[in-house]
């Protein structure tokens, strides 16, 4: 169970989260749209301290902290019940796909180094990329790189993966096999908070899509509701103008 | 202008070998001693520590803007005068001390661009599984740092092995000294000199060999 509460984040005089307040059950996927800029994307990245709040109660799991009085130990504590997804991979140059993989268990859970390469290869396996085990980030395409990002954010067993657009870097061939993979994951029921311009993705796979606009939770329901009977005419006119550039998920 | 005396030149070579050891020991454990004291002024410029950042600047500011050879003679000639523990303070020290602080202001300041020059978001990435800032520098920022370092560190230790040969000044009996002495002797400069020209020659490219090797090395993980 992940919750937040009040949570407030401004850069300088912009307010760019304005009072966010979201539950997210274990095992549920969602998905948050919404124009650019509107503060997406810092949500995820307050969740696991990237960026500091200025205001709000965070809960995960057993940690339940104001996050204004938030000390080291309760920042890595939140990294550690969170894994995130990022929009350029950010892979660790420097290292395999494997060892990409494992650098968290081994260096912050200190798994022994084959128990944490057995599990290595078993995320590669379900990413698909067993025989890439070797190959360094800057050999693989954009579509394997962030795939391997993704089995980076599986090997964590966090609470919740936040993905902050993990397909809006890709290449559009690259797309789909992300995508593909995310499905598998919300197939497993692994808790998502997923921000995204996929609207197909929303529509398929969100138990609840959340729309956001100028820092604040404009509305949010499961996706049929949300897409097709949305209630506040900002979401409509987001709406509108997306899927009229994506024309293939056009209500049939 | 007489021909080469060649012969001159091939016995100066056992002379001049016993020095060698001298040479690349003081150059060794300048470039050691450096590279730490670099590491350590980088990270306060990278942290940005206050208080120490000012005094790293000044550091910087003052060997990079000095002439080594003032240093070697401020070290060796000036400071026993003013500090009374340095009385004792020989040619091979104070080389190794001028060598050391020198270039690890130069070297200090390529560091820090290395630093700096690591993708941000590997860093993001690295806190986002939940390492400490210790095991991120350790295990993330440094190994890339030093594939983007090594080009411009080997340069200044190539420079600072050069650099041995100002020891001479100081009375150290090193390659250059004792080439000054040989050729003193025998009146015949051109031979001795262009000798010894070429022994620092051919340690400089033996050492560009080891670079190049060593840049293949940390360079495996960028081939695409």
């Amino acid at each position: 169970m992940i919750q937040v509460a009040n949570l407030v984040k401004r850069f300088g005089d912009a307010t760019v989260l304005d009072g966010i307040d979201l539950a997210i059950d274990q095992g549920e996927i969602i998905v948050v749209i919404g124009p650019s800029g509107t503060g997406k994307s810092t949500l995820l990245r307050c969740l696991n301290f990237l960026e500091r709040p200025d205001a709000g109660q965070l809960t995960l799991g057993d940690l339940d902290v104001d996050v204004t009085r938030a000390t080291r130990a309760d920042i890595l504590a939140a990294r550690r019940r969170t894994a995130f997804v990022f929009q350029n991979y950010a892979l660790f140059a420097n290292k395999t796909a494997l060892q990409n993989i494992v650098e968290g268990l081994i260096v912050v859970n200190r798994w022994p180094k084959a128990k944490a390469h057995a599990r290595g290869r078993e995320i590669l396996r379900r990413i698909g990329l067993t025989d890439k085990a070797d190959a360094y980030p800057a050999s693989l395409s954009g579509g394997q790189q962030q795939r391997v990002g993704i089995g980076r954010a599986m090997a964590a067993q966090a609470e919740v993966i936040l993905f902050d657009e993990p397909t809006s870097s890709l290449d559009p061939e690259w797309v789909e096999e992300v995508l593909a993979l995310m499905k598998q994951l919300a197939a497993e029921r692994q808790t998502m908070l997923v921000v995204t311009h996929e609207m197909g993705f929303a529509r398929d796979v969100a138990d609840r899509v959340v729309f956001m606009e100028g820092g604040r939770i404009v509305e949010q329901g499961p996706p049929s509701q949300l897409f097709n009977a949305p209630r506040d005419p900002r979401t409509r006119d987001f709406l509108r103008k997306v899927l009229a550039a994506q024309p293939a998920i056009q209500p049939s | 202008m007489s021909v080469l005396d060649f012969d001159y030149m091939v016995g100066l070579v056992p002379i001049l070998l016993r020095y060698l050891p001298l040479t690349l020991a003081m150059a060794a454990a300048g470039m050691a001693l450096a590279l730490v004291l670099a590491c350590g002024l980088a990270v306060i410029r990278v942290l940005g520590i206050p208080g120490l950042n000012g005094v790293t600047l000044l550091f910087i500011s003052f060997f990079r803007g000095t002439p080594l050879l003032v240093q070697l003679f401020l070290f060796y000639y000036g400071l026993p005068q003013v500090l009374a523990f340095l009385t004792q303070i020989d040619g091979i020290t104070a080389t190794i001390m001028g060598l050391t602080l020198h270039f690890a202001a130069y070297m200090a300041e390529s560091i820090r661009a290395a630093i700096v020059g690591v993708d941000r978001s590997q860093t993001e990435a690295a806190l986002s599984i939940g390492m400490t800032n210790g095991q991120l520098m350790r295990r993330i920022v440094l190994p890339q740092a030093t594939r983007v370092a090594v080009p411009t560190l080997m340069n200044y230790f190539i420079d600072m092995i050069k650099a041995t040969s100002l020891a001479f000044t100081l009375g150290v009996t090193e390659l250059m000294g004792a080439t000054q002495k040989e050729a003193a002797g025998s009146f015949l400069y051109f031979e001795a000199f262009i000798t010894v020209a070429v022994f620092y020659w051919v340690i400089v490219e033996l050492l560009a060999w080891c670079q190049r090797r060593l840049e293949t090395r940390l360079n495996e993980a960028y081939r695409r």
